[in-house]
């Protein structure tokens, strides 16, 4: 039920990609899904699609896990699929009344959602693949130049760290409050939307006030081992590039400049 | 008590209120994380009884009990309460959570009315009663657990720690489940309101002639106020035996990560020296009957 939603959901591992350096993956990451959106061919297309399925296989996360990472964005592509297939002008196939369906608009319409698809599938690789520290942990470095202009990098990320950090503990209480209402007789299931939101009433009370209770515990636990921001402040673990995240780097780069070679002068199988 | 646990299971058989049939549950099926929670369960809780659950942590014992009030779906296997295929009819299945009242770990942070009262009413109210049946049902359920009637128009968020797990424990006894599952209900409380809970429990039962499932760490909790006792170990059943039966095998418990009743231990210990003890020995109150057996009787051996 609820612990089957996966935002943030990290499966340790030893291989390849669990090993590179949180920044690099963040970094690798944006480039990928440059990489996706400056494809607009279908050899492009190959190239972007064969590295997602290389990084999946080299890393051991199951293809089932794309399947779960998309569930949530279903309506989103079907949404932009139809816009796209009534909506873009071009050779009619098919024609009734004002509706109209061009070439132009399903080739449109088929490359948009893979596109969304792909995207979706990659971004979650990175979250799969690496635990919410490392990853909180990368983009506060990535982001330290900011620290320059009085920009709170630290604190954000603390935020965030926090926050992911808290997304499990919440869900499980939501579940374990669900249940206990649940054993009482509550009615979560059925009736109409008042009713529903009524019934929420019971779950959403403990909750707000169990969160409350564990910031204010975070907090003075956090006071009593000394917390005072970020001044100061150093790190157990180091990140340090390696040769991976070196190959990784040039691997991507020859990619994308290949995708832009293609663009340019392949002119078969464009959209 | 002990002898009538004793009863059902050396031959006759009172009904089973709770049955289940290969019951398993497996948790986060297909991913790495794959666990099986309970495998395999068949086991029989006789009406009426009081029966103790241990098993040290992860032994399946909270997934077991949320299988009884159909709050988990058994992967595969069956569950009967008072005979009926709990998940046979779906649209029946609060009426199955009636009759099989469950009390969750820390219970009182499931709280969430104005009032103690409406708190209470939560659950005779979901079942549909007229109002006099629900102001009578939890009137009669802070009296058994022991909650002065003028907190009933206070906010459970002003009581102490003590006083809201009553709260919470009172509002599922309101529903009169037949069965009534507790889970660890006395995690985090002083001895004395341990005791004092766990003795209104008792009491409860007695009076009510319900059956009573009692999830806890307490060795002595148990061999205190149960009649039998389910051991589970790595999900599966180990035990399911009187409490004699059950705790005269110290070694076997002790082996699992858990152990008997410290009375207990101690006859034991002294049996094995060779004192003419019996180690069935339970409570501190069978202790000192022992003892003072022993002594009068002049033979203490060694001494």
């Amino acid at each position: 039920m609820l612990k089957d939603i996966t935002i943030g959901q990290y499966f340790p591992g030893e291989s390849f990609v669990h090993k590179l350096d949180p920044r690099m993956k963040i970094v690798l990451t944006i480039a990928y899904v440059v990489m996706l959106f400056l494809t607009n061919n279908v050899y492009g297309f190959i190239i972007s699609v064969g590295f997602l399925v290389l990084s999946y296989s080299i890393s051991r996360i199951s293809f089932k896990m794309i399947l779960k990472s998309l569930k949530p964005i279903v309506p989103i592509i079907l949404f932009t699929a139809i816009l796209n297939l009534f909506f873009v002008n071009g050779d009619p196939l098919f024609k009734w009344w004002v509706i109209s369906i061009s070439a132009q608009g399903v080739k449109l319409a088929v490359f948009m959602s893979l596109r969304v698809i792909f995207l979706i599938a990659g971004t979650s690789l990175l979250t799969y693949t690496t635990s919410p520290i490392e990853l909180t942990d990368g983009i506060e470095l990535l982001l330290s130049p900011l620290k320059k202009v009085k920009f709170p990098v630290h604190e954000l990320a603390m935020m965030m760290t926090i926050a992911l950090r808290f997304i499990p503990t919440l869900i499980e209480e939501t579940d374990k409050i669900m249940s206990a209402q649940k054993a009482r007789g509550a009615d979560l299931e059925s009736g109409g939307i008042v009713q529903r939101a009524k019934a929420l009433i019971p779950i959403l009370i403990p909750l707000f006030i169990s969160a409350f209770r564990r910031a204010e515990e975070l907090a003075l636990a956090m006071e009593c081992r000394c917390y005072h921001g970020d001044e100061g402040r150093t790190r157990m673990k180091q990140l340090q590039y390696s040769w991976r995240d070196a190959f990784s780097f040039i691997l991507i780069s020859v990619l994308i400049i290949t995708v832009i070679l293609i663009n340019m002068f392949i002119k078969t199988g464009s959209f | 008590m002990r002898g009538r646990a004793n009863e059902a299971i050396g031959g006759i058989k009172l009904p089973a209120i709770i049955r289940t049939e290969g019951l398993t549950h497996v948790y986060s099926e297909g991913t790495p994380f794959r666990k099986v929670a309970v495998g395999n369960i068949n086991l029989e809780i006789e009406q009426g009884g009081f029966v103790g659950v241990i098993g040290h942590t992860g032994s399946g014992k909270s997934t077991l009990i949320q299988h009884f009030n159909g709050l988990l779906k058994p992967t595969s296997g069956k569950i009967f309460v008072d005979g009926v295929d709990i998940w046979e009819n779906k649209q029946d299945m609060r009426k199955v959570r009636f009759d099989v009242g469950l009390v969750f770990q820390y219970p009182e942070y499931q709280l969430f009315e104005e009032t103690v009262y409406k708190d209470i009413a939560f659950g005779p109210k979901n079942m549909g009663l007229s109002e006099d049946e629900v102001d009578k049902r939890v009137h009669d359920a802070v009296r058994f657990v022991g909650v002065s009637q003028d907190l009933l128009e206070k906010s459970p968020f002003e009581l102490s720690g003590g006083q809201k797990r009553r709260v919470a424990i009172a509002g599922v006894i309101a529903m009169e489940p037949k069965v009534l599952i507790l889970d660890e209900p006395t995690a985090g409380l002083d001895p004395k309101g341990r005791d004092k809970i766990l003795s209104q429990i008792k009491e409860y039962h007695e009076q009510q002639q319900n059956t009573v499932l009692l999830v806890s760490h307490s060795m002595e909790d148990v061999a205190k106020f149960a009649s039998s006792v389910l051991v589970m170990n790595n999900a599966g059943i180990y035990a399911h035996d009187s409490i004699q039966n059950v705790f005269s095998r110290v070694d076997e418990l002790e082996k699992m990560g858990l152990s008997a009743p410290q009375i207990t231990k101690v006859f034991y210990k002294l049996k094995q020296k060779g004192f003419p003890v019996d180690s069935d020995v339970f409570s501190v109150k069978d202790a000192k009957n022992q003892l003072q057996k022993m002594l009068s009787r002049g033979d203490s051996g060694k001494c």
